[in-house]
């Protein structure tokens, strides 16, 4: 990949805009690009992130009579196809307040994490115009994915406070770890996405077996059952889900009621760390050759 | 940007009077293709017995071009010839394979359809989000915004989907845009052929003010009347390589016997 020719600048002098000095490209040998100048061009727009996120969404659903309200409307019709069919064909709970409440938290996280999976792994393939085209950081394509997948998100969280109030559940100081979930979620969404993107530029395979991994990851994940109805010789393999830590935590912190578990956190924070390093570093690694896959 | 190097001190920048410098440069792209399956097998089992095989289709090479500033090149030749990679790579989206490429200056694309890549999306964030990933502050897109749909000539119709839009409203909106964004390099790739008579004159004379101060145009077009009309300099490219290069009616003339006659191209002309 790129000969990463550092700009030999003092620490103090101002980085030369590159609108006026001298642009090189060369041939690359393998590397990372210089990650500083990456890393500004990238900060200078953060701006593109909010406004694709919101753009996506916004035409999405131009077409559509209940235009925005289906962001409302999908996440409860999600939740009522799946209650039905556990909670009410397979009458496998007892009590169905608890296991909605359960049951929302869980499936709307899962949700969250997924959205990002699957809009990542098409974000910079459904690109194409924009890559060919136009030099800039191509990060921006999975964390705008993520940022609509979070956006998505939002709205899901709101469905899920209104039950949680009028359900009863637990109120308390307990909630004040949410914002720190929803970072920790966010950091391993935003790898993922990266992972997939670029996986998908490579191999196309990708975006047609995600839908499945997906469904399947949910199956075996504890999201339409809890954990301590899984069998003990199960519960080994459950937990080295990369979203189980986020999952038990949301489901301590909004079920049970109480503080989530640091040892949990930390597991959290690992999976997160691991996935946008490994995310970032393989999608800049790969990204300069995109223009010649796509 | 996906493979800038280094930046230099703006001092070296204007020193030069070289806007694009070109070095040696290949470019190659590497494509899967199934080849078709042999006579011999059967309607439904050839289907699956082809293999995929890779293959590397060198789209530029030793290529060494100079464009000074202010001057407004042309760039001729048959379709797969290497123009809209030279242009990509000239931008810093196709990453050279070998040799060097040197820009003083900041660079506005036009290529095919640089504006426009969500067409689900109104003309307005495809502007703005067009802008946003250039790189451009988004309180310049905004100022600038009124101008641009002013231009185009759109109206209305900047605040419904692209997916609404002819081809030639795309064309408008992707040059105005271009041209708005006070490049000192402009790339354009084939967008005068779209548009209406008054919007050809309209985007002619807006690239001859360009020139005009001192901007470097590198204009690639099958339209040989446009660059007959705009370009003080001309190349040929065939098959990734750098044919002729000089006066813009000569090296049609060239570009010109060639494709009528589809002989073998003559032998490589020396810069002048």
């Amino acid at each position: 990949m790129s000969v990463a020719v550092a700009p030999p600048a003092p620490p103090s002098a101002p980085q030369p805009d590159p609108r006026d000095g001298v642009t090189v490209f060369e041939a690359h040998q393998g590397g990372l690009p210089p990650l500083r100048a990456y890393m500004r061009e990238l900060w200078r727009r953060r701006q593109f992130l909010v406004h694709m996120a919101r753009a996506k969404l916004k035409g999405e659903h131009a077409d559509t009579l209940a235009g925005k309200l289906w962001t409302l409307l999908n996440p409860i019709l999600l939740a009522m196809t799946y209650f039905i069919l556990v909670a009410v064909l397979l009458q496998a709970q007892s009590d169905s307040t608890l296991y909605l409440g359960s049951l929302l938290s869980a499936l709307f996280a899962f949700y969250y994490t997924s959205n990002a999976l699957r809009m990542g792994s098409s974000s910079v393939v459904g690109a194409g115009n924009l890559v060919m085209n136009t030099a800039f950081p191509r990060l921006l394509l999975p964390l705008s994915a993520c940022a609509s997948a979070l956006l998505l998100f939002l709205p899901m969280l709101a469905v899920y406070a209104a039950f949680h109030l009028v359900a009863g559940f637990p109120l308390g100081p307990q909630l004040l770890a949410v914002p720190l979930i929803l970072v920790l979620q966010t950091g391993l969404s935003a790898g993922l996405a990266m992972l997939m993107a670029v996986a998908n530029v490579f191999v196309r395979d990708t975006g047609r077996a995600l839908p499945y991994a997906i469904r399947l990851w949910l199956y075996l994940s504890p999201v339409l059952w809890t954990i301590d109805q899984v069998p003990e010789s199960a519960v080994r393999i459950v937990q080295f889900s990369p979203l189980y830590p986020i999952l038990a935590t949301w489901h301590q912190v909004l079920i049970d009621g109480r503080g989530p578990d640091g040892w949990l956190l930390i597991q959290a924070g690992g999976w997160a760390f691991v996935a946008l390093f490994a995310g970032a570093a393989l999608f800049m690694y790969k990204e300069r050759d995109f223009a010649v896959r796509l | 940007m996906p493979s800038v190097s280094k930046h230099l001190a703006p001092e070296e920048a204007t020193a030069s009077p070289t806007a694009v410098s070109v070095r040696e440069l290949s470019v190659s792209y590497r494509t899967t293709f199934q080849p078709p399956p042999l006579p011999g097998a059967g309607r439904w089992t050839g289907m699956w017995a082809s293999r995929r095989r890779v293959q590397q289709v060198q789209a530029l090479l030793d290529i060494d071009l100079d464009v000074p500033r202010g001057e407004v090149l042309g760039i001729v030749g048959a379709n797969g010839a290497g123009k809209s990679t030279l242009l990509r790579a000239i931008a810093g989206i196709v990453p050279p394979e070998r040799g060097r490429i040197e820009i003083r200056g900041r660079i506005s694309t036009l290529l095919s359809l640089g504006v426009g890549f969500n067409r689900s999306l109104s003309g307005r964030d495809n502007v703005l989000l067009g802008g946003l990933a250039a790189g451009l502050d988004p309180e310049d897109i905004r100022s600038r915004y009124d101008e641009i749909a002013e231009f185009a000539e759109l109206g209305e119709h900047m605040e419904r989907p692209m997916k609404t839009y002819s081809s030639g409203m795309s064309g408008r909106l992707a040059f105005s845009v271009a041209v708005h964004m006070n490049p000192d390099i402009l790339l354009i790739d084939e967008a005068l052929a779209t548009g209406d008579a008054a919007f050809k004159a309209k985007s002619s004379a807006k690239m001859q003010e360009l020139c005009a101060n001192a901007g470097t145009i590198l204009l690639v077009s099958h339209g040989l009347a446009v660059i007959r009309d705009l370009a003080t300099e001309c190349v040929w490219l065939h098959r990734g390589q750098l044919m002729s290069r000089g006066d813009p009616e000569e090296v049609i003339a060239d570009y010109a016997t060639y494709a009528q006659t589809k002989q073998h191209a003559p032998a490589i002309y020396d810069d002048e």
